[in-house]
């Protein structure tokens, strides 16, 4: 049996039947860590009109682990899954959490994130790698805008892409958070604001980059027989792919291609069976403006160099023909750390259709994407609320 | 005297010869044995051939400019360097790149270019330690 045919048994194998935040989500010097990810469960388990004593595969990223959750929660789990690429990690897990249900290896899989990104609440120190400790620290380089920036002024250089073009990204994802009551800013932006805001390193001003906040979130799947019992209607997931390609951003091969999207793209296009221009509605992780328009060119939504038109002259914002983030994205709504679970819970409410005042009408096929790093690492998911042909 | 920048750190032992050369001033990289591929950072194996025989060679010290960013403020704590200053991915005439600063040069987009040649310069910081940085080449 070739790979394609048994990424094709997968397809629709499984459905998303929960999601939710935790009971707030921003600045919250007063919650752990630990209690975002259980209100998180907790909340997302209802949402699916679960218990949690439902729940046996949990999976999960950064620094606690799915034996630590499943104590926490009081459950025991059949399957744990703690793989930890960076902020994608939950996008992947979606992955893994379909082929974990498809075997039987669990049947309610959680999977939660939980982060005190702002607060740093119940947050363990981190200890630098050998690596960073010897090749990037030394010279002040030190936490993602650092390492991002360097794909950014490459991307420049190669296809002339301005610092008004990575604003205009900026600008068409407010305007989503604009209608969503639980993004963080609201306020309305223009270009001007962004290229007038605080530098921090250059060619990224503060406004080029994602809010730091506290936040957990989590989502519930189980195999598409079950899913119809659940409270809502079912999300398949239609796709799911993955890929990495390095960590040191020295080690990237084309600082403006992510060679881990494309793989990730391909496999769950492929799996799914539709091609990158079939979507009506996208998700891509966005801890920096220049990441999205890097994304659509990686997984072929946009041609090399042009990722950023995508951003241009309303097609990305409300009413437009290609709504990006519409959740108002890590630069408006909320980015605890790891931000992945959130495109993942946002795609699913608009696919059924919750989404109020940023809802995009008639949206049948959401592509989520997400990086861990920068771009050193890639999920993909194609979800729908049909099952399609 | 307090250092302005935090020493290379935890140092391990596959990476000797490259900081024992640059307390020679000479900046030392891996190269395969087997393939001949040169590269960074330093690892027991080849990452193209996978071969176990890697050896280590002398570098020309020159490469280009990969990518920059200008930093504007600190972004570990033990850095002490007055913003702005500028950050640098090097492409080393011989394949491999890395990380390090851009020195004697205005710390200003219009005055950097991706892709403009570059020349090492030795930073000593202790006896121990001197890092790789560099400079505009002519």
């Amino acid at each position: 049996m070739s790979a394609a045919a048994d990424l094709r048994a997968l397809r629709n194998a499984a459905c998303i039947v929960g999601v939710d935040e935790s009971d707030e989500i921003g600045n919250l010097p007063h919650k752990s860590q630990l209690t975002l990810h259980l209100e998180a469960v907790a909340n997302a388990v209802r949402d699916a009109g679960l218990r949690i004593s439902d729940v046996d595969g949990i999976f999960t990223a950064g620094q606690h682990s799915p034996a630590l959750l499943g104590e926490a929660l009081g459950i025991t789990p059949r399957y744990v899954d703690g793989t930890s690429v960076g902020g994608c990690s939950f996008i992947i897990e979606v992955g893994h959490a379909v082929a974990a249900l498809h075997h039987g290896l669990c049947d309610v899989a959680v999977v939660s994130h939980g982060e005190s990104g702002r607060s740093g609440v119940g947050v363990s120190p981190r200890r630098d790698t050998s690596l960073t400790g010897q090749y990037e620290a030394p010279f002040g380089f030190g936490g993602a805008p650092t390492f991002f920036g360097m794909l950014t002024t490459r991307h420049m250089h190669v296809y002339g892409t301005t610092l008004e073009q990575w604003a205009q990204v900026a600008v068409s994802t407010r305007r989503w958070a604009m209608l969503n009551p639980k993004a963080l800013r609201r306020e309305p932006l223009t270009v001007a604001d962004v290229l007038a805001s605080r530098p921090v390193v250059y060619p990224f001003n503060v406004l080029n980059i994602c809010l730091v906040t506290d936040a957990g979130g989590a989502v519930v799947l189980t195999r598409a027989d079950r899913a119809r019992d659940c409270a809502k209607p079912p999300v398949y997931v239609r796709g799911v792919g993955e890929g990495t390609e390095h960590v040191m951003v020295t080690q990237m091969r084309d600082l403006t291609f992510s060679e881990a999207t494309r793989l990730a793209g391909e496999k769950a296009f492929r799996m799914a069976g539709v091609g990158p221009h079939d979507f009506d509605h996208v998700m891509l992780y966005d801890a920096f403006t220049s990441g999205p328009p890097l994304m659509l060119e990686s997984l072929g939504l946009a041609g090399r160099g042009e990722g950023v038109h995508c951003f241009a002259e309303g097609r990305s914002t409300p009413g437009g023909s290609l709504p990006i983030n519409t959740n108002g994205g890590g630069l408006s709504y909320t980015h605890s750390g790891m931000y992945g679970i959130f495109p993942i819970i946002e795609a699913t409410r608009q696919l059924r259709g919750e989404c109020g005042a940023r809802q995009v009408p008639g949206v049948r096929l959401s592509l989520v994407n997400g990086m861990g790093g920068m771009l050193s690492a890639a999920g993909t998911l194609v979800l729908s609320n049909e099952v399609g042909s | 005297m307090e250092l302005d920048r935090p020493l290379p750190n935890p140092i391990t032992p596959e990476a000797r010869p490259f900081w024992d050369g640059l307390r020679e001033h000479r900046l030392m990289l891996p190269r395969c044995g087997a393939c001949g591929h040169v590269f960074f950072y330093p690892r027991v194996l080849c990452p193209r051939c996978h071969a176990r025989d890697v050896g280590w060679i002398q570098a020309s010290g020159r490469g280009t400019l990969h990518a920059f960013e200008i930093g504007y403020q600190a972004f570990n704590r033990a850095w002490k360097v007055t913003p702005p200053w500028v950050l640098a991915m090097v492409e080393l005439a011989e394949g491999p790149r890395l990380l390090s600063n851009l020195v004697n040069v205005e710390p200003d987009p219009k005055a950097i270019r991706c892709d403009m040649p570059v020349r090492v310069v030795f930073h000593r910081l202790t006896d121990e330690i001197t890092l790789p940085l560099f400079e505009p080449a002519p």
